[in-house]
């Protein structure tokens, strides 16, 4: 076959390379996607913590060495 | 004494930039520096992305199987992770392989897709085999004998992968372009130094995203592991 021309044959490059580039696109919004599930997951754990330290704050303090002794 | 674990993620920025200047440095030569090919004309740009995505993917697969010989051979699911991974990304360049070269094949043949093309329809065979590895993994509920069998899987079609290409070496197709290894097809020198540097960058571009989601998925592991002891800290059961 006789090469195509310029504006034919650019259809085609660019839309090889279109192709490849929104495979990039789609595989990086997943990733963001499930960057954002990391992110709700840390939100989670930084509730679990904040509540255990309040909760260790309102906790009687525990008896010291000095303190059973008396 | 705590031990100290090596972060997946290290490097990772520098790997990334390192994949943006090789591949815009070599899609860059494509379009600015690298003659038209006499035969095929400006469609012959293609065969920059196409192939070199075509040599990863194929790489990719073996990779995933090397992996999956690991895991079989030291129980570690670490090796699963590693293959499940590079058969995911796999697949992924796999899609992108099938549509740019069939979208090559409708500019220099005239047809999307020709069926008596031993190259194409053994990467479509390659293809549709694989595409099988998910549904199969995910069909499988205990964790152990799902990376168990996804690694035997894994190690079977890797292996077939190099087997069915030389296959094809041997059954001498003329009608697909024959980029490699042939010498009266031999590249100038400029065609030849494009090509090596788009398949570097296409290696490290696999390399950055499958230590990407290697991250990623660690990552979330390793919350879920501290969420799991924090809800038996509060609870007071054992995790």
């Amino acid at each position: 076959m006789p090469a195509l021309p310029l504006d034919t044959a650019g259809r085609y490059v660019a839309a090889a390379y279109l192709v490849f580039m929104l495979i990039l696109i789609i595989y990086v919004a997943i990733m963001a996607s499930r960057l954002t599930r990391i992110q709700k997951d840390i939100t989670v754990i930084d509730e679990m913590l904040k509540t255990r330290d309040e909760h260790a704050a309102k906790a009687p303090p525990l008896p010291t060495e000095a303190s059973a002794q008396q | 004494m705590t031990e100290t674990r090596k972060a997946p993620g290290r490097g990772l920025k520098r790997l990334a930039i390192l994949t943006a200047l090789t591949l815009g440095t070599a899609y860059g030569l494509v379009f600015f520096w690298t003659p038209n090919e006499a035969d095929q004309g400006f469609v012959q740009k293609i065969f920059y992305l196409h192939v070199p995505m075509a040599i990863v993917t194929l790489g990719g697969f073996i990779l995933g199987g090397i992996f999956g010989f690991l895991q079989l051979r030291s129980g570690d699911r670490k090796w699963d992770l590693r293959s499940y991974v590079a058969i995911h990304l796999s697949l992924m360049l796999a899609v992108g392989t099938l549509i740019t070269g069939s979208i090559w094949a409708r500019a220099s043949w005239g047809h999307w897709w020709v069926w008596d093309e031993p190259v194409l329809v053994s990467f479509l065979i390659v293809f549709l085999l694989y595409a099988c590895y998910q549904p199969l993994r995910f069909s499988i509920e205990d964790p152990d004998k799902q990376a168990r069998y996804a690694s035997v899987f894994a190690v079977v079609a890797g292996a077939f992968v190099p087997l069915n290409f030389a296959a094809v070496r041997l059954a001498q197709a003329y009608t697909h372009p024959r980029v490699l290894g042939g010498a009266q097809n031999s590249m100038p020198g400029s065609m030849q130094l494009t090509f090596l540097l788009a398949i570097i960058g296409m290696t490290l571009l696999y390399i950055t995203l499958w230590k990407f989601e290697i991250t990623s998925k660690t990552t979330r592991m390793q919350l879920a592991s501290i969420k799991r002891r924090l809800d038996s800290d509060a609870t007071g059961s054992p995790a």
